[in-house]
């Protein structure tokens, strides 16, 4: 418990507080800018926080994470253009609400809604948490083995572009981390005989290009979006109708967001659509639903900050990030010398729930942020993307020298960048290939001690309790989609719901998932 | 968009890449030594990497005919050619004359050129990013990165 408290000594500390808030401010900038992800923004920004002190660092990126659950909700609303994937199912309401003029009365349900979201899941992060990390303190290489699969696995299956394409993604990701000298044998693999790829590559040029650069280049190619006069926003507080209609789409929401956001490549996207179907499934009046209902602004918005926010705890108790944008918080924590994983909580408890607890004081920025500076937010869709193009890459290129003083680096920047742009021309999700790198040598580690702990024989990982019945989830996971296909073939089209459709390509202006 | 899907061939070609880094892993899995499931070598991993990447390979270029994730590269990616070419030149230049003319100079491109701004916009634009950048990387953040004044 003292420690919990201690998490809000952390907090507290003046630069903490600051970077907490330049985190939030952050994230609902590019949360209402379309095309710049989170995971792109943290990306970029991973240079700015090597001189920091690690809780600072992760309470900022936290906070760009979460605020841009905020800011997508705006441009939905307003534009019927969802800043990010996860408000794309904000615009059917939201919009439609703007347009009878009560625009304000959406983006302020979405905003209580996100704070109660995003509070009740901090709350349940902090019990769920220290409980799943105890319990993993048990787990052996053959359960991260399995563990790093599943992760790999699960995103790969949510993520846009198809599951082929994503698992051959996963597949490079994969061999790119194996680059350097092997861990076991110091044997240098595929290195050419190159002494700065002796270490292996570094895990900052390649998010930063793949996602970062990567998303600048594809954002270029776009023809500029139509400049349009965003619907005026009046009124901003719900009135006591909309509360009343909306309180069990918001209690309903956090559970799915929370539920979700833990399983891994599950997250903001997922949950936002999950959360939103219920609430058109349970409605009495289901043909309110796309014509206005704030329930269907409601369910969403507090969904994806409640699963935003959930989405740390395989990170934090695990080790395992459950999504792209958690990868790169993964790789920032590394860089920090900190490693995540079950002893967390207990070897830097001050970060851990010094990170947990910041999250409260960012959800309540956000809030007083996002009901009176609303008027701010929306001038700033005016700045056009051409002109904020050279600032982001400027910032990317010198950044990227910054991390060693290396030219080189800038170098591996642009080739991943390029590389990210192609992969993206070819539908390829970077996501998941980023998420294999990070996990690359923890699996292969796990992998080959397993093996020698089971003297060669592969039966070993089904007889262990734990990795057994991760194993089990595991192929289920490859399984039913496959099962899935197999069926549609025998059916007509018709009988197919379209909602998988739906979900492999939430949005066309951003393509990663959250 | 980016006008519509691409045809068969760039699926091909994607699914040829992957195929060429799946053999490629297998190659210099098997050289490093690939060891057994008893006793792991260094190239025991690479080696499931590269056997995993050519299936996969080989599926998506199963699925190349009816597949419409890849998008058809257009007159607007010339701009991302030009665009990579700027940076190139950049990396080449920063080392020996500082960062201040090159960032200026690639920004200046970038807005008037492939953006279309105003020459107005263009080079107020450019100028004001490289004040912040100066004050935010050599000022504020005392980074070592290379610079004229």
């Amino acid at each position: 418990m003292s420690s919990v408290l201690d998490g809000f000594a952390v907090v507290g500390e003046p630069a903490n507080l600051l970077y907490c808030l330049v985190g939030v401010v952050i994230g609902m900038l590019i949360g209402v800018l379309p095309g710049l992800g989170p995971a792109a923004t943290i990306a970029i920004l991973l240079p700015v926080t090597y001189g920091m002190e690690p809780v600072t660092a992760v309470i900022m990126l936290a906070g760009i994470f979460y605020g841009a659950q905020y800011g997508g909700t705006i441009t939905s609303v307003l534009l019927r253009l969802p800043g990010e994937a996860s408000s794309v199912v904000t615009v059917f309401d939201g919009h439609a609400l703007a347009r009878q003029g009560r625009a304000g009365a959406a983006l302020g349900i979405a905003a209580i809604g996100s704070f109660i979201g995003g509070t009740l899941a901090v709350g349940a992060l902090s019990l769920v948490a220290p409980v799943v990390a105890a319990y993993a303190l048990d787990f052996g290489p053959p359960e991260y083995t399995v563990l790093a699969l599943l992760g790999i696995m699960l995103v790969a299956t949510i993520s846009s572009g198809g599951r082929t394409r994503a698992l051959a993604a996963a597949g490079i990701g994969l061999l790119l981390a194996t680059v350097g000298r092997d861990d076991f044998t110091s044997a240098e693999r595929f290195t050419f005989a190159n002494l700065s790829l002796a270490d292996g590559l570094d895990f900052v040029p390649i998010a930063m290009g793949l996602f970062g650069l990567g998303e600048i280049l594809h954002n270029l190619e776009e023809r500029h979006r139509a400049v349009q006069a965003p619907a005026e926003v009046t009124k901003v507080w719900p009135g006591r109708a909309d509360l009343r209609q909306s309180s069990g789409a918001i209690g309903r929401g956090s559970v799915i967001g929370f539920a979700l956001g833990i399983l891994p490549g599950g997250g903001a996207v997922l949950s936002s659509m999950a959360a939103y179907a219920l609430e058109k499934r349970r409605s009495r009046h289901p043909e309110r639903f796309g014509h206005g209902a704030i329930e269907g602004v409601a369910a969403p918005e507090t969904a994806n900050n409640a699963a935003a926010t959930s989405s740390f705890i395989p990170l934090l108790s695990l080790g395992i990030p459950a999504n792209a944008t958690m990868a790169v918080i993964f790789g920032a924590l590394l860089i920090q010398g900190v490693t995540p994983g079950p002893q967390l909580v207990t070897e830097h408890p001050e970060l851990f729930w010094g990170v947990v607890n910041s999250m409260y004081i960012g959800n309540v920025l956000l809030l007083i942020m996002s009901i009176p500076l609303l008027g701010v937010f929306v001038r700033i869709l005016r700045v056009r993307g051409t002109v904020l193009a050279p600032i982001t890459v400027l910032i990317t290129l010198v950044g990227a020298y910054t991390v060693n003083n290396s030219v080189f680096d800038i170098g591996l920047v642009i080739a991943f960048g390029v590389l990210g742009y192609l992969m993206k021309k070819a539908g390829f999700d970077p996501g998941p290939m980023v998420l294999a790198f990070v996990l690359g040598s923890l699996l292969e580690t796990s992998l080959r001690r397993s093996l020698l702990l089971f003297d060669g024989d592969p039966t070993g990982f089904l007889t262990r309790p734990i990795s057994g019945i991760l194993f089990a989830v595991f192929l289920a996971v490859i399984l039913l989609p496959l099962a899935q296909t197999l069926l549609r073939r025998h059916r007509p089209a018709a009988l197919v719901p379209a909602a998988p459709s739906a979900l492999r390509d939430p949005a066309p202006e951003t393509e990663e998932q959250e | 968009m980016n006008g519509g899907p691409a045809g068969p061939v760039s699926n091909l070609i994607a699914a040829a890449v992957v195929v060429v880094l799946g053999g490629a892993a297998i190659a210099g899995a098997l050289s490093l030594g690939a060891g057994s499931p008893s006793e792991p070598g260094p190239g025991t991993w690479p080696l499931i990497i590269g056997v995993l990447l050519t299936g996969l390979g080989i599926a998506l270029a199963v699925q190349a005919r009816g597949s419409r994730e890849a998008e058809r590269f257009t007159r607007g990616s010339l701009l991302v050619l030009a665009a990579v070419a700027t940076m190139v030149v950049y990396v080449a230049v920063i080392a020996t004359i500082g960062f201040e003319i090159p960032t200026a100079l690639l920004a200046l491109v970038w807005l008037r050129f492939l953006g279309r701004e105003t020459w107005r916009v263009s080079i107020a634009t450019s100028l004001g990013i490289v004040v912040v950048l100066y004050a935010l990387f050599v000022g504020a953040l005392d980074v070592t990165i290379p610079h004229l004044f």
